[in-house]
């Protein structure tokens, strides 16, 4: 896959490996040989997990499990909105057509290739895996990341309330280390009181019934979302940010970078999802990621209209000539994609810098400083690279 | 019987008329019209909404139906207002406007913009009506251009929407050349159609055709735009109206016009309208206030981009070959270069021609 917002495009020449069959000059490797190569790289990771022998136990939190990808459960109540959710974060379907999605009959996989490749298992809500003898659970729960229980808050939800208190409490016998996510969703339309009064209602149903079992702080969270604002997206930010090894490391650096370039918010975002996966100290606001998230699908659509097709080899080379005698490649700043808007509201600039294929940093910065950008690039770049080390290091070996 | 929208008041609407034809005289000469028809319920209000004042596609749902003749005076690019009538298509209105204010009407039309409603069940009246119009324009303004905007295409299949609308169209063309031979009109009726939607950039691509063949000293601009792109190595020029982000004129280089996206005009002006919404949610101002001063995008080394306020009515957007001095070099030269287009915001005797 090649980047979305736009660099990566000379070098991929080198690195033909990252890019799809998509563009010309790198369209050598056929579906079959990237296959090929995929499977070495597992094969070569199995080994070199081998030799490391069993992951160095001092992680502050469990992280990713050591094999496979990290998985998130939707579970919960037939037509409680769990298809439309996988639907809308992770394939771009507008919220509107999810009307149309038929019922999920049997277990939907979905794998997400992106910064930490985790996979999504749609669950259909009729079945109930703890009666159904066909289900390997242990296989099912062994590499589990996350467990995401969906309630459709619009509707009766004390039967959804009691199948979630029997899967959680069924679970914590064997996987204490499961995070359980409670999506209390369709709050759209709900009056903010309504909302607090059902999260709160839900919340003592459950955690009552847990301590009635000697369970006492399980790790249960709850969300209020709906597929029609971004707070679905912020929900799953939430959810995927706890699944990421010493986020607080990657925390601190954006907090650092936040400080030092005087920043009013950054974000480290998943461009194909649009899921944050780090945020800086300051409180977050909806209203901020929203004008973050929607200004990586206006650099997505621009590139995608002038960044999509490959100019003729002659108008490269006389790019290269006169008056600028230098190869491309050099005349470029950066491979990656660097871009900015300056807003008319205190000239307050939002920045966006791509990481690596998957992820970007986008900032909103102070009022009046477009014209310490040049400043604000170098330091962006050397907490780029950092972020860059960090995946590095915390990637599951 | 007379109006009941009110008149907008037309404030400080300098001498120039839209169209070069009419002679300067001492007195303010007539504007001319651009008359927005259809049938009630086609969609006419809802685009014009969204041009002209930054609705989005849901929000037209509010509208409701348009009572007689919605006047209001567009301003564009300075030197242009827009005389934009929109009629309400009623039945009982239509009578009226081909009755009792015919005259009133009809005259002193610039632009007929014609919206059929591709989902209407009774094509045959619509024909009907169309034809009745088409004898009143002839009648009172001969000249006039017409453009039949064939509309709600996002109702149509894919797949046969391209064949649904050559249908349409060609019924369009035959019933206005039966009209022709039987009024014994003695002009060729010069018609324009369009296929649109308000939910895609369809409706960007009908009204910046239009709004282009309205803008005067139109060959000016584009042999100076022309200049600018070939001095700066540009791919290619935009360059848009401030309110409605309808490109208002283009240049593109040899190598910029294989760029296979062909609605790529369109595109940027909706891609750029819907931020405008966005960054109006996140400063809390008004949606049709100015909403950006720069933006600029260096896409590794693929393209850079950068879209600037130019001139006070218009931003300009240049795609630029990648490489770093090019982009500042050409950052540089545009904001030279406003001066040659400063024509742009005042009236337009001001223009060298």
């Amino acid at each position: 896959m090649s980047s979305r917002l736009g660099g990566w495009d000379i070098t991929s020449k080198l690195e033909g490996i990252h890019e799809g069959p998509r563009r010309g000059q790198s369209s050598s490797l056929s579906p079959a040989q990237l296959n090929l190569e995929r499977v070495f790289e597992q094969s070569r990771q199995r080994q070199q997990q081998q030799k490391n022998g069993p992951k160095a136990p001092d992680l502050p939190n469990p992280g990713p499990p050591t094999k496979g990808k990290p998985r998130l459960l939707l579970m919960g109540q037939r037509r409680s909105g769990k298809s439309s959710i996988s639907s809308v974060v992770f394939h771009k379907l507008p919220p509107s057509e999810t009307l149309f999605l038929e019922s999920t009959a049997r277990i939907q996989k979905d794998s997400m290739a992106s910064f930490m490749d985790f996979q999504v298992w749609d669950f259909p809500g009729q079945i109930d895996i703890f009666e159904n003898p066909t289900f390997d659970i242990d296989a099912m729960f062994g590499e589990i990341g996350a467990l995401i229980w969906v309630i459709d808050a619009q509707d009766d939800y004390l039967e959804a309330v009691a199948r979630l208190n029997v899967t959680i409490l069924n679970l914590q016998r064997t996987y204490p280390n499961i995070k359980i996510e409670v999506f209390i969703h369709k709050v759209d339309g709900l009056s903010d009181d309504y909302k607090q009064d059902i999260q709160r209602d839900i919340t003592i149903r459950i955690q009552d019934e847990l301590s009635d079992h000697g369970f006492e702080n399980a790790p249960v969270r709850f969300h209020l979302t709906s597929i029609y604002n971004h707070s679905i997206f912020e929900a799953f930010s939430k959810v995927i940010q706890k699944l990421i090894p010493r986020l607080g490391s990657l925390e601190a650096m954006l907090t650092n970078l936040c400080r030092t370039c005087r920043f009013e918010k950054a974000y480290l975002f998943d461009v194909l999802s649009k899921i944050y996966i780090a945020t800086d100290s300051a409180p977050a606001d909806m209203a901020s990621y929203e004008i973050c998230s929607d200004y990586i699908d206006v650099i997505i659509d621009i590139t995608e209209v002038y960044g999509s097709w490959p100019r003729s080899k002659g108008y490269r080379e006389s790019l290269e000539g006169e008056p600028w005698n230098q190869k491309l490649e050099d005349q470029v700043a950066s491979n990656w994609a660097e871009s900015c808007m300056v807003l008319s509201d205190g000239n307050r600039p939002i920045m966006l810098r791509e990481v690596d294929k998957y992820l970007a940093l986008v900032a909103i910065m102070k009022e009046d400083s477009y014209d310490k950008m040049p400043l604000v690039n170098m330091n962006v770049e050397v907490v780029v690279d950092g972020l860059k080390e960090f995946f590095e290091i915390t990637k599951p070996k | 019987m007379d109006f009941e929208a009110a008149t907008a008041p037309s404030l400080a609407m300098s001498q120039g008329p839209a169209s070069s034809d009419v002679k300067s005289e001492v007195k303010k000469p007539k504007k001319k019209k651009v008359l927005l028809m259809g049938k009630s319920g086609s969609g006419k209000s809802s685009m014009r909404s969204i041009i002209f004042s930054n609705y989005i596609a849901r929000d037209t749902r509010r509208l409701g139906a348009t009572i007689d003749i919605d006047l209001s005076h567009v301003k564009f690019l300075g030197n242009l207002t827009l005389n934009l009538w929109d009629c309400g298509g009623q039945e009982a209105f239509m009578e009226n406007y081909l009755s009792q204010q015919r005259v009133h009407v009809f005259s002193n039309v610039g632009v007929l913009i014609y919206v059929f409603d591709i989902e209407s069940r009774d094509v045959d009246r619509d024909m009907a009506t169309y034809v009745s119009v088409m004898s009143a324009l002839t009648q009172f303004s001969p000249t006039a251009k017409v453009y039949v905007l064939i509309h709600k295409m996002d109702l149509i299949m894919t797949h046969v929407r391209e064949a649904v609308f050559m249908e349409r169209v060609r019924l369009v063309r035959q019933k206005t050349a039966e009209f022709v031979q039987g009024s014994g009109f003695n002009r060729e009726v010069d018609l324009t159609p369009f296929a649109t939607s308000i939910w895609d950039q369809s409706l960007y691509k009908a009204w910046a055709s239009i709004i282009h063949d309205l803008v005067p000293n139109l060959s000016v601009i584009e042999s100076q735009l022309e200049s600018l792109g070939i001095l700066i190595e540009a791919e290619e020029l935009l360059l848009f109206e401030r309110t409605s982000f309808l490109v208002v004129s283009n240049w593109t280089s040899s190598e910029g016009q294989n760029n296979p996206t062909t609605d790529r005009q369109e595109r940027i002006s909706n891609i750029l309208k819907h931020f405008k919404q966005s960054i109006s949610r996140f400063t809390g101002t008004p949606r049709n206030a100015e909403q950006f001063m720069l933006m600029e995008h260096k896409a590794g080394g693929r393209f850079s981009i950068f879209c600037l306020k130019f001139t006070t009515n218009t931003y300009l957007m240049v795609i630029l070959p990648p490489g770093e001095a090019r982009f500042n070099a050409a950052k540089m030269n545009c904001q030279i270069a406003r001066e040659s287009f400063k024509f742009l915001d005042g009236p337009i005797s001001g223009a060298g021609q």
